[in-house]
């Protein structure tokens, strides 16, 4: 099975791009094994809020979400306020997942 | 013993511009700290990062000296990462894009990182055992 | 054999006129011409890139005149010339009101849907 690292750096609050990458992700797992890493401002969705849905919807489809835990320290997400679906991780699962030889982009 | 894993990364921004140089530098870290090699192929703004010409400056907002500021310039943690791969027994071979350096006027940087062109970064991608771009916006 | 690229491009007009190129669509070239077996993908605003009439001639500060304005449509012209596969996402043309009049031979029409059915006969995809 093909496997996909999707690093996504930006929110859609400030970028209505995100959603066509959200829309890569999905469209990636329907044959393949996709982790999708936020980053940077691209955690900020990952606490509980309106457009956090659509990562609860890509995690039901079998996408590993997972949000970089230095990332959320610095913004002041609590692991008790995530999203359900978000999981904290530390960048290493970034290198490990390059190091496996997945595909690997970075929006 | 299993052979040591090479990773690839395209950098473009310019220091101080957006978070993503930092991020850059925490997953170099983090490869190193793996015992992995790491090639950069720094593009464009990223040629500015290693800069030797950066310097510390005190923070009169905050009321603190240079010294009481301790403000890390991004070539020092280039330079601390390029110690920190040869302590764990791997490489970090920075090219810089040459025509970026020239076009920027950004020719000083510290030692360690290398002049080199696309030729680079395409044998970089055929080495490695992947490679991420970390593209600018 | 040289490793399978596909490069996803969708940054546009950034720098372009200092740069007098597009630093991506140039690196391209470059890659190209060092060896690299390239697919490239032109989505968002990248895809306006292919249409006709782009003119960035006349830029100039005091005396000082730019000789060389950016022809980004020609240049990505020349990397199908190239032997370069460059796809251009149709619903993202359509978006922006970019009827298929207005684009330049040599690209190939990409349904937004086709971008993840590229993934598969690539060793590297890179974004940009």
């Amino acid at each position: 099975m093909a496997k996909y690292l999707l690093i996504e750096s930006r929110d859609p609050f400030e970028v209505n791009d995100v959603r066509y990458y959200y829309d890569l992700a999905a469209a990636l797992a329907k044959e393949g094994d996709v982790t999708l890493f936020l980053v940077q401002n691209g955690v900020l969705p990952a606490r509980r809020c309106e457009p956090s849905r659509h990562l609860t919807v890509l995690a039901a489809a079998g996408v590993r979400v997972l949000a970089d835990e230095f990332s959320l320290r610095e913004r002041g997400i609590a692991a008790g306020r995530l999203a359900e679906g978000v999981a904290a991780a530390g960048l290493d699962v970034v290198i490990d997942q390059l190091a496996e030889g997945r595909k690997a982009l970075w929006h | 013993m299993a052979e040591k894993k090479t990773l690839t990364f395209a950098l473009m921004d310019a220091p101080y511009e957006n978070a993503r140089t930092t991020t850059a530098l925490r997953l170099i870290d983090a490869a190193l700290r793996r015992g992995f090699n790491v090639n950069v192929f720094a593009y464009e703004g990223a040629i500015g990062i290693p800069s030797a010409k950066q310097a510390p400056h005190p923070n009169a907002v905050h009321g603190r000296d240079v010294i009481q500021e301790d403000h890390p310039n991004p070539k020092e943690w280039v330079a601390a990462l390029i110690k920190e791969a040869e302590k764990l027994g791997g490489k970090l071979d920075w090219v810089q894009c040459g025509l970026c350096v020239d076009e920027r006027g950004i020719g000083e940087w510290i030692t360690g990182p290398r002049r080199g062109s696309p030729a680079d970064f395409v044998k970089f991608i055929e080495d490695s055992d992947n490679t991420l771009v970390i593209p600018t916006k | 054999m040289a490793k399978k690229i596909l490069s996803i491009i969708e940054s546009a007009y950034r720098a372009t006129l200092e740069e007098q190129d597009d630093t991506v669509i140039w690196l391209m070239h470059a890659m190209r011409g060092a060896g690299a077996d390239l697919t490239v993908v032109l989505r968002g605003n990248a895809v306006n890139y292919v249409t006709r009439g782009q003119d960035a001639s006349g830029l100039a500060f005091g005396g000082r005149r730019q000789t060389n304005p950016p022809r980004i449509d020609d240049d990505v012209a020349k990397l199908a010339v190239k032997g370069v596969d460059v796809f251009v996402v149709e619903d993202d043309l359509a978006e922006r009101g970019i009827e298929p009049s207005d684009v330049i031979e040599g690209v190939k029409l990409l349904p937004r849907s086709g971008i993840a059915q590229l993934f598969g006969s690539s060793d590297q995809v890179f974004h940009w």
